[in-house]
């Protein structure tokens, strides 16, 4: 066993109301930059929908992540290393501009200067940020917003799906899906990456590009089967979401999450088992794969495991701050959180609990009571729609998987609400969902008012602490953590509670 | 003169190539790139680029063959004079020939396309214009003299100049007497590896052959110092109170 620190992420897209917050913040703190108009590190797409860039999730078409081969043995989709150094000179599986957008900025002079006493209002006119020419703009990293663009029928998803749910869909349901890089365990563009600038972090699994190191042979960007690694147009090289590593060193939250008006976000540390990895990835059947990537993480409160952490050299705050961590308490406690696309193999770090809305909204309009827990119960096991779908981003298409998750929110809402409304405990609910009602009240805080210091637990940058606590010890003689004339002034992070 | 074109402007270039690979390497890591444009246009990229990186593949190992291998060497080897001819004269025009498809076909992609015009810098339009100048005056000496005209056995005269170049032995005499465009290509393949350095081709040196034999998934330390943290409040006390101090004994000193 080889323990290794993993800096993961946690949605609840029951939250997300599709505002758009996290990628301006993301956008204007990382890629407001000549060659990084089209990048979005943050971006938030309405499911169902073809994304961004368009039908990334076709890995037919753009081969990323990976795929067992015919012995069964883990390989790239886009094939073997000779064949990655025979495309070279040209990739094939690279998607173009246009399949994110040409981006474009406006003439604000126009309005600025526009004198006064004008009969028509002037208008500013899109110029291309390509070609610094005028431009109609036809698409964006939002365009489907809302399934406003009603490309909702194309999403690659649905296409897995029986014909049957693809025709009565659109008007089913929809829901907002914030996605970033998700720092995987495997990740698929480190492993594509020619010069080998790419990298996972040590410390903390963050998926970094060595901007020295790349030589802009652009096989990350098609590697990766959530297409979030990019390439920088006016560096020629690559780049992607740091996890706002500066930030994360300095015990704060990534500035997505620091930003989330709806607070869906949790942050935390998730120990996992390096030697582990390769197995779970590799594992043959689809369905398998959730548990085989639920099986590698490391459980931080089993004495053994703390134990081990030590002998690794992790830090005291470290070994603490993973025992508190809410991303593990959401993936693997309560088991309501489901990692993205796992047939991809990568072993995604960014995981999402489900929404519950498509089924509550289903259950409405057949005509069901979407505040009993039965009847929404039922709507789970009866509505195949909903539940397909999700099944299709979160669980390879094991419904079985989704529809448990499912169960455990709704049960939890109706337990809640019999809780407060008249102080029942709602045993046959629980006795439902396989949990205890300390279990469930936990969850309950945890998704609806868990507090900042709650959703992101974020160890600072452990060698400088530990340097500092080393010379500290050695100049006092005795613990300075204590009170008296010599003890440690700890300053508060600025965080709010 | 002669010593001038056929001593002096050699070793200047060569010192220029090597001094300009240490000098870029030490300091723009981050503009060693192949500075791709793929995303940008990849429907006559995707046509010209291996047309032109394999004809100049060819094109390198034809030069190699022709400038580096002595002709006494290929005669011991038992290659008839006529064989090495024809495989020259045939594989650069062929080889040669691809280049200049994709060549074209760059160049075309480089004006046609509006975006990828405007990512075009000014030492990519002095290497094209370099690049082209160079395969032409190469394809002429190819095609027009050796294998149109009379020919004109180069291993006597540029290849022995070349090789005499690294033992110090430069023989200008052998240059004098080369047809001009031989003259110009020689000249021109010097200037050439000068300019190397300070253009996108350094990406060559990067070609990215380790990837072969190196573990998928790579894992490295955190590098760098942290950020200094800025002194407690404690320490800001104490450092005023020591300047207080001080300013008295001064005042009383």
């Amino acid at each position: 066993m080889r323990i290794r620190a993993q800096m993961a992420m946690v949605m609840n897209l029951d939250k997300c109301i599709g505002c758009h917050t996290c990628s301006v913040t993301c956008k204007q703190t990382w890629t407001n930059r000549e060659g990084t108009e089209y990048v979005w590190f943050n971006n938030v797409e309405t499911k169902p929908g073809i994304g961004y860039p368009k039908h990334y999730e076709d890995q037919e078409r753009w081969k990323g992540g990976w795929k067992l081969d015919a012995r069964g043995r883990l390989t790239l989709r886009s094939g073997g290393r000779g064949k990655r150094l025979s495309r070279l000179f040209a990739n094939p599986d690279l998607p173009s501009i246009d399949d994110y957008y040409e981006p474009a900025t406006f003439d604000k002079d126009i309005l600025v200067n526009a004198p006064g006493g004008l009969t028509d209002t002037p208008v500013k006119q899109p110029y291309s940020t390509l070609t610094g020419k005028p431009m109609a703009i036809t698409w964006g990293a939002n365009w489907e917003d809302s399934l406003g663009g009603s490309s909702g029928q194309d999403d690659p998803n649905l296409a897995r799906m029986t014909a049957k749910v693809k025709f009565e869909f659109e008007k089913t349901f929809m829901f907002h899906l914030p996605r970033i890089c998700e720092h995987c365990l495997n990740p698929a563009c480190v492993s594509a990456c020619l010069s080998g600038a790419m990298y996972k972090r040590e410390e903390d699994g963050i998926v970094l590009v060595d901007q020295d190191r790349c030589r802009g042979w652009r096989m990350c960007v098609s590697a990766c089967p959530y297409k979030k690694v990019y390439v920088n147009h006016a560096t020629g090289k690559a780049e992607k979401c740091t996890f706002c590593f500066p930030r994360l060193e300095a015990g704060l939250p990534t500035i997505c999450s620091e930003t989330c008006v709806g607070r869906l976000r949790y942050l935390g540390l998730l120990w996992y088992d390096e030697d582990a990895v390769l197995a779970a990835a590799s594992v043959e059947d689809d369905a398998d794969l959730l548990d085989a990537q639920r099986s590698v993480f490391l459980d931080p409160n089993d004495p053994a495991v703390r134990q081990a952490a030590r002998d690794a050299g992790m830090p005291e705050d470290w070994i603490e701050a993973a025992a508190a961590s809410p991303v593990w308490k959401l993936i693997a406690e309560y088991k309501i959180a489901l990692p993205l696309h796992p047939e991809y193999r990568t072993l995604p770090m960014v995981w999402y609990v489900p929404p519950l809305s498509p089924v509550l909204d289903a259950a409405g309009a057949a005509g069901r009571d979407d505040s009993d827990a039965d009847d929404i119960f039922h709507t789970i096991r009866d509505l195949r729609i909903p539940v397909e779908y999700l099944a299709e981003l979160f669980t390879a298409g094991d419904t079985s998987a989704v529809a448990g998750v499912l169960m455990k929110l709704a049960a939890m809402r109706s337990y809640m609400r019999a809780r407060t409304l008249d102080g029942t405990v709602a045993q046959e609910l629980l006795d439902g969902v396989g949990m205890s009602a300390g279990q469930v009240e936990a969850m309950y805080r945890l998704l609806a008012v868990a507090k900042y210091a709650d959703r992101y637990v974020i160890p600072a940058a452990h060698k400088r602490q530990a340097a500092e606590l080393e010379a500290l010890g050695a100049e006092h003689d005795t613990c300075p953590v204590s009170d008296g004339p010599h003890a440690l002034e700890i300053t508060p992070l600025p965080g709010r509670s | 003169m002669n010593t001038l074109i056929w001593v002096v402007l050699p070793y200047a270039c060569l010192i220029v190539f090597v001094a300009g690979h240490v000098w870029r390497w030490r300091h723009d890591q981050f503009g060693w790139t192949t500075h791709t444009s793929q995303l940008l246009e990849s429907r006559l990229l995707r046509l010209g680029s291996p047309l032109f990186h394999l004809g100049a593949f060819g094109v390198i190992g034809g030069h190699a063959m022709g400038l580096l291998v002595p002709a006494p060497v290929t005669e011991a080897l038992g290659v008839p004079e006529h064989v090495y001819h024809a495989v020259a004269v045939w594989g650069g025009a062929l080889t040669g020939t691809v280049l200049v498809a994709g060549l074209l076909l760059l160049i075309a992609r480089r004006l046609v396309s509006a975006r990828i015009r405007r990512v075009t810098t000014r030492m990519d339009k002095v290497l094209y214009a370099f690049l082209a100048a160079m395969v032409v005056l190469g394809m002429t000496a190819t095609v027009a003299t050796n294998l149109l005209g009379d020919g004109y056995d180069y291993r006597e005269t540029i290849a022995v100049w070349f090789r005499g170049i690294f033992w110090f032995q430069p023989h200008t005499e052998l240059m004098t007497g080369a047809p001009l465009v031989y003259q110009l290509h020689a000249v021109g393949g010097f200037l050439f590896l000068a300019l190397w350095p300070f253009t996108r081709l350094v990406h060559v040196w990067s070609a990215p052959l380790a990837y072969l034999w190196r573990p998928y998934v790579v894992y490295r330390a955190r590098r760098g110092p942290f950020p200094a943290p800025g002194p407690t409040p404690a320490e800001v006390r104490s450092s005023n109170a020591g300047k207080a101090e001080q300013a008295l004994h001064l005042h009383h000193g």
